[in-house]
C-alpha cells in the first residue's frame, strides 16, 4: 500500500547523518585527544595484569562501638593507609574503599610487600597507659624487679617508632610549642629512655589492676618476668593477648622492637579521644621532628588528668606508653601537667618515625578494625602473560566474529566493523580516561568483560541488519527498508540493552571485588553500545544506502534482494496473499 | 550464506518452521529432565568449591623441574600438615592450592616453600584468601541475584506484561540451574571467576528471550481483532521469524567466548579466564535454548489461560472449519476481505504453506496506523 510513500518520506524523517557522524568522530578525536593531553596513552592495569600486591581488608566494628563502618570512617582509615602505605616510598600504591566494609591496597610490583603487609594489616587499637614499670625486653629468669629501680639506666633501644630518646634525667625539658591551631598550651613530652635492665614477666590482662599504684601486683609481675619480647612469635602473641585486654584492666606489653617489657596501668586516654597527629618539624626551637596531638575536648581533659598525676612521679612512672595492638609504640615521659587538648611529643625522631607515630596516633582514633581477607599477589612475569593471553582471546573472538559477519552479512560486514571499531575506540578511549579520574584499573575480568561485550554489541547489529533484510523481503528498496526498519530495532536494541545494563548496574553496586571490575566493563560497553548504534550505525545505514553498490543489492553487499528470498515484482505475486496488501 | 539467507526468508515468509509451541511438551519434558538431573547432581555430588570461598592459599611458581609429587610433599610439610593440592600448569609451572590456611599463616609458609623449591620469593604468586572472603563474594553475588531478578521482573512486566515477566523468570532460573548443574556433575571448580560467569548469564539469557518477546509483543498487539490465527501459532511465527536472529547472536556472542575459552584453557592452563568462559559457555548455549523453546511457550500457555484468548482460538476454530466446509474455489474470496479487514496478513506456520508470514502483521501495523 503506502511503500512508494514511504520510501519518499524516509529520507526527511532521518535527520542529517553526515552530521551524526560527524559528531560521533570528533567525539573520537576529542577522547583521544584528551588521551594525549593527559599523557595517559594506555589503561591503567590492575594488580592481577601489571603484578604487584593486592590486599583487601574487612573492616569490623571494634568491640563496644557498634555502628562504626560508616563512610566518613572507613574514607578516613582509607587515606590514614594510604599515608602509610606510601609512607613505605611506594608511588603508585592506591587504596580505595570498596562497598560498605571493605578497603582494598594495591601495590605495584618492586614493592616490598612484606612490609606493606605490616602497615596495612597493623589494626588499631590505641591508648594512652601509664607506665608502671619497664624492664629490658628478654626472659628474666629471676623475677623480682621491683618497678621503682627501673628508671634507670636508659639502655638506648633503638627502635625506629620509638625513637631514640635523649635525656636521661627524669625531668623533661618542656618544650613549649605551639600547636597548629594556635593554642597557647602545649607541652612537650619528650620520649623516655626505653629500656630498662630488669626482670620480665608477662603479664595478661585478667591480674587485679593496680592502676595508680606503685606496686606492681605479683602476678603481673609475674607474666612481665615470662614475658619474652626478644623473639617475634613473642611478641606477637603478647600484642594479641595484650590487644584483647580490657582497657580497664592492666596489661604486660612489649615494644614493637622488642627490646622493652612494661607494665601498664589502665588505659587513660582511648585512641578515640585523639582528633588528629601529625608529624611536623620544628623549626623554631629546633627539636627536629616532633609529632603534634590534638585531642577531643573530652580527650583532653582525661588527658591533662592523666598526665597532671604522671608528672609528680618518679621515673619510669612518669612515662606514659602510646599502645597499638597491645604493642607499645613509644613511651614519652611527661614533665608537667598538659592542658589545653593538644600536645607534642618530641626527642629524638627521624622524619620517618615521627610520620609512623604521627599516623599510628591518627589511625587509632577511628573505632574500626580491619582485617586482611585477602592478599593476592602477582608477578610481573604471570601479569605480563594474563594480559598477553587476556589480548590474545580477545583477537581470536574478534577474529571469529568478523569472519562470520562477513560470511553472513558481507558488504553488511563492513558497516558491522566499522562500528565495532569505533566502539572499541571509545571503549578504549574511555578506560584510559577513567583510570585517572576515577580510579579504574583494567583487571583480568574487566578485559573478559571487554570481550563478551563484543558479543552484545555484534548482536545490536544483527538485530538491525535482520530486520532491514526482513523489510527487503517483503520488497521494499533499501532506503526506505533501512528507515522502516530502524524504529522497531531501535526499540529492540533499546529493551535488551537496558536489560544488560541492568545486570551490569546491580552487580557494580552490590558485589565487591573482581566481579566489580567485570560489571563496569560491561556496563561500559553496553552504553556505549547504544551511543555507537544510534549515532554512527544508523547514520552510516543511512549513507550507505544511497550508494549504488548498496541500494541495488549488489550480491556482495549482503541486500541482494534475490538472495533475501524478495523477488522484486514481490507485490504483483499471486502466490503470496500477503501482498494484497502491500499492493 | 545464500542458502542460509534463503532458509531466514523462508522461515520469515513462514513458509518453512519449526511447530515450537505445538511441540512444546515435549521440550518441556527435556527442560525437566535436564534440570532434574541438575538439581539431582548439586545435591548428590554439591559443587567443587575452589579456595577462594573456603579460604586457604594457592602459589603458583614459575616454570620449575620440581615435580607434582615432590612439591606436594613439601607444601604439606611447610604448611604444617594441611592438605595440598598440586597442579602442572602447561608451561612448567606448578600451582599449589592449600586449603584451611588463613591469611595469618600462609606468609611464612610461603616463605618455606620457595625456600624448598629453590624459587625467590618474589617469583612466587600467591592468593591468600581468608574464608570469610570468599563467603562475602558469594552472598553478594546472590544479594545481587534476587535484586536484580526483582528489577527486571518488575521492568518486563512493565514494558510487555507480567506473564512474559514471569515466563522470563523462569527460564532464567532455568538456565542458572542447568549451569550450575554441569558444574556439580562435571566436577569443575567454582571460583569467583565462575561467578562472574554466571551473572553475565542473567544478561545474557535475559537478552535473547527479550527479543523475542519484543517480536511477540508486536505481533499479537491487535491480535483480539482478527479471528484467523490463535496466540500460539502467532507465538511460534515469532519464534520462527526470529530464529536466525537469535541463531546468530547465539553464535556470535558464543566466538568471543569460544575464544576466551581456548586462549584460557590452552595457554594458561587455569585461572579467571577460563573459569568466566566455561561458566558462560554452558550457560549461553541453555539461554538460547531457553528462550526458545521455554520461554515463548510458556507465555503461550499462561497467555491461552485467559478468556479472551480461548475466545479467540473459538472464533479461530470455528472459521476454519467454516472454511473448510466451502469449496477450494472460494478460498480467495474469503481472503480477501479478510486482509482487507483488517490489515493483517501473516499465516502461522501451521497454516498453509503457502500464506504469508506472521511477521508480516508487525510490519504491516505501521503502516495500517498511517493510513
Amino acid at each position: 500500500m503506502a511503500a512508494p510513500k514511504k520510501g519518499r518520506r524516509a529520507p526527511a524523517g532521518q535527520g542529517h547523518p553526515g552530521r551524526t557522524l560527524i559528531l560521533v568522530l570528533l567525539a573520537m578525536a576529542g577522547l583521544i585527544g584528551g588521551m594525549f593531553y593527559s599523557g595517559t596513552l594506555t589503561p591503567r592495569l590492575g594488580i592481577d595484569l601489571a603484578g604487584g600486591t593486592s590486599f583487601t581488608l574487612q573492616a569490623e566494628n571494634m568491640p563496644g562501638k557498634p555502628n562504626a563502618i560508616n563512610e566518613t570512617n572507613m574514607k578516613t582509615a582509607a587515606d590514614i593507609m594510604d599515608r602509610r602505605v606510601n609512607g613505605l616510598g611506594v608511588s603508585e600504591t592506591e587504596v580505595q574503599t570498596q562497598g560498605t566494609n571493605h578497603i582494598i591496597v594495591n601495590i605495584p610490583r618492586g614493592t616490598n610487600a612484606k612490609q606493606a603487609r605490616q602497615q596495612v594489616g597493623t589494626t588499631a587499637q590505641l591508648g594512652f597507659r601509664p607506665v608502671l614499670t619497664t624492664t629490658v625486653g628478654t626472659k628474666t629468669p629471676e623475677p623480682k624487679p621491683s618497678p621503682s629501680q627501673s628508671g634507670k639506666n636508659a639502655k638506648g633501644k633503638g627502635g625506629e617508632q620509638a625513637g631514640s630518646q635523649q635525656h636521661a634525667s627524669s625531668s623533661a625539658t618542656p618544650g613549649a610549642k605551639p600547636t597548629t591551631q594556635g593554642r597557647a598550651v602545649t607541652d612537650s613530652l619528650k620520649k623516655a629512655p626505653s629500656a630498662k635492665p630488669t626482670p620480665s614477666g608477662s603479664a595478661k590482662p585478667s591480674t587485679p589492676p593496680a592502676p595508680g599504684g606503685d606496686q606492681i601486683p605479683p602476678a603481673l609481675q609475674k607474666r612481665l618476668n615470662a614475658l619474652d619480647c626478644s623473639t617475634k612469635q613473642g611478641r606477637a602473641a603478647a600484642g594479641e593477648q595484650a590487644a584483647a585486654t580490657k582497657p580497664s584492666d592492666p596489661v604486660v606489653a612489649c615494644n614493637t622492637e622488642g627490646t622493652q617489657k612494661y607494665v601498664l596501668g589502665p588505659v587513660g586516654v582511648e585512641g578515640t579521644d585523639v582528633k588528629g597527629a601529625k608529624a611536623v618539624f620544628d623549626s623554631q626551637q629546633g627539636q627536629g621532628w616532633i609529632v603534634q596531638m590534638d585531642f577531643t575536648s573530652d580527650g583532653g581533659k582525661k588527658f591533662a588528668d592523666i598526665t597532671g598525676k604522671l608528672a609528680t612521679k618518679a621515673p619510669p612512672q612518669n612515662q606514659f606508653a602510646i599502645v597499638l595492638d597491645g604493642a607499645v609504640v613509644s613511651d614519652p615521659r611527661v614533665s608537667e601537667r598538659l592542658n589545653g587538648g593538644n600536645a607534642t611529643i618530641s626527642g629524638g625522631f627521624t622524619q620517618q618515625s615521627a610520620q609512623d607515630l604521627g599516623n599510628m596516633l591518627s589511625y587509632g582514633a577511628l573505632p574500626l578494625s580491619f582485617k586482611i581477607v585477602d592478599e593476592t599477589t602477582v608477578t610481573a612475569a604471570l601479569g605480563g602473560e594474563q594480559l598477553h593471553a587476556g589480548l590474545i582471546a580477545g583477537a581470536i573472538g574478534l577474529g571469529l566474529v568478523v569472519i562470520y559477519l562477513v560470511a553472513y552479512y558481507r558488504g553488511l560486514a563492513l558497516v558491522a566493523l566499522a562500528s565495532l571499531c569505533v566502539s572499541a575506540i571509545l571503549t578504549y578511549a574511555l578506560m584510559t580516561l577513567l583510570g585517572p579520574a576515577i580510579q579504574f584499573a583494567l583487571n583480568l575480568p574487566a578485559v573478559c568483560g571487554a570481550i563478551v561485550a563484543i558479543g552484545i554489541t555484534a548482536d545490536s547489529f544483527i538485530v538491525y541488519f535482520e530486520r532491514i533484510r526482513d523489510e527487503i523481503r517483503e520488497g521494499r528498496t533499501l532506503r526506505p527498508a533501512v528507515e522502516r526498519g530502524w524504529p522497531r530495532a531501535r526499540r529492540t536494541i533499546l529493551v535488551s540493552d537496558f536489560v544488560s545494563f541492568l545486570a551490569a548496574a546491580v552487580l557494580f553496586i552490590v558485589t565487591v571485588g573482581k566481579v566489580q571490575g567485570f560489571a563496569f566493563t560491561l556496563g561500559l560497553t553496553t552504553l556505549l553500545d547504544v551511543v555507537v548504534v544510534f549515532c554512527f550505525t544508523k547514520p552510516l545505514m543511512t549513507l550507505l544506502a544511497r550508494r549504488k553498490f548498496f541500494a541495488d543489492g549488489h550480491s556482495w553487499s549482503g541486500l541482494d534482494p534475490k538472495r533475501l528470498g524478495a523477488k522484486p515484482p514481490l507485490r504483483r505475486r499471486r502466490t503470496a496473499p500477503t501482498q494484497t496488501k502491500e499492493a | 550464506m545464500s542458502k542460509l539467507g534463503s532458509i531466514g526468508a523462508r522461515l520469515y515468509r513462514g513458509e518453512v518452521g519449526y511447530d515450537f509451541i505445538g511441540k512444546r511438551k515435549i521440550w518441556y519434558g527435556i527442560s525437566i529432565l535436564i534440570t532434574i538431573t541438575a538439581i539431582v547432581g548439586l545435591a548428590v555430588r554439591g559443587l567443587n568449591m575452589g579456595i577462594e570461598f573456603s579460604g586457604g592459599a594457592v602459589f603458583s611458581t614459575p616454570k620449575t623441574s620440581v615435580s607434582t609429587a615432590e612439591a606436594q610433599a613439601q607444601a604439606q610439610s611447610a604448611s604444617g600438615g594441611h592438605q595440598a593440592v598440586v597442579q602442572k600448569l602447561g608451561d612448567g609451572a606448578l600451582r599449589i592450592q592449600i586449603g584451611g590456611l588463613d591469611t595469618q599463616q600462609a606468609v611464612p609458609v610461603q616463605e618455606q616453600l620457595a625456600k624448598e623449591l629453590k624459587i625467590p620469593v618474589k617469583d612466587v604468586n600467591t592468593q591468600l584468601v581468608g574464608p570469610s572472603w570468599g563467603e562475602e563474594i558469594a552472598n553478594k553475588a546472590w544479594l545481587g541475584l534476587g535484586i536484580f531478578m526483582v528489577l527486571v521482573v518488575l521492568y518486563l512486566a512493565i514494558a510487555f506484561e507480567w506473564r512474559m515477566a514471569l515466563a522470563a523468570l523462569i527460564a532464567l532460573i532455568h538456565d542458572l540451574t542447568i549451569t550450575v548443574g554441569v558444574y556439580a556433575l562435571v566436577g569443575f571448580e567454582v571460583t569467583p571467576g565462575t561467578v562472574i560467569g554466571l551473572l553475565t548469564i542473567l544478561g545474557y539469557s535475559l537478552y535473547d528471550t527479550v527479543v523475542v518477546f519484543d517480536s511477540l509483543k508486536e505481533a499479537s498487539k491487535d491480535i483480539t481483532k482478527q479471528t484467523r490465527f490463535t496466540y500460539s501459532e502467532i507465538a511460534n511465527r515469532s519464534i520462527n521469524g526470529t530464529l536466525v536472529r537469535s541463531i546468530n547472536t547465539t553464535v556470535v556472542a558464543l566466538l568471543p567466548v569460544a575464544g576466551l575459552l581456548f586462549v584460557g584453557g590452552g595457554l594458561l592452563g587455569a585461572g579467571m579466564l577460563n573459569d568466566i568462559s566455561l561458566a558462560l559457555f554452558v550457560g549461553l548455549a541453555a539461554g538460547a535454548y531457553s528462550s526458545i523453546f521455554i520461554a515463548t511457550p510458556l507465555v503461550t500457555d499462561l497467555k491461552n489461560r485467559e478468556p479472551e484468548m480461548k475466545a479467540l482460538a473459538k472464533r479461530v476454530k470455528a472459521k476454519r472449519a467454516a472454511a473448510a466446509a466451502k469449496a477450494a474455489s472460494q478460498e480467495d474470496a474469503q481472503e480477501a476481505p479478510e486482509g482487507a479487514a483488517d490489515g493483517e496478513d501473516g499465516p502461522a506456520v501451521v497454516g498453509p504453506r503457502h500464506q504469508p508470514a506472521a511477521r508480516n502483521r508487525g510490519r504491516g501495523r505501521p503502516s495500517g496506523k498511517r493510513r
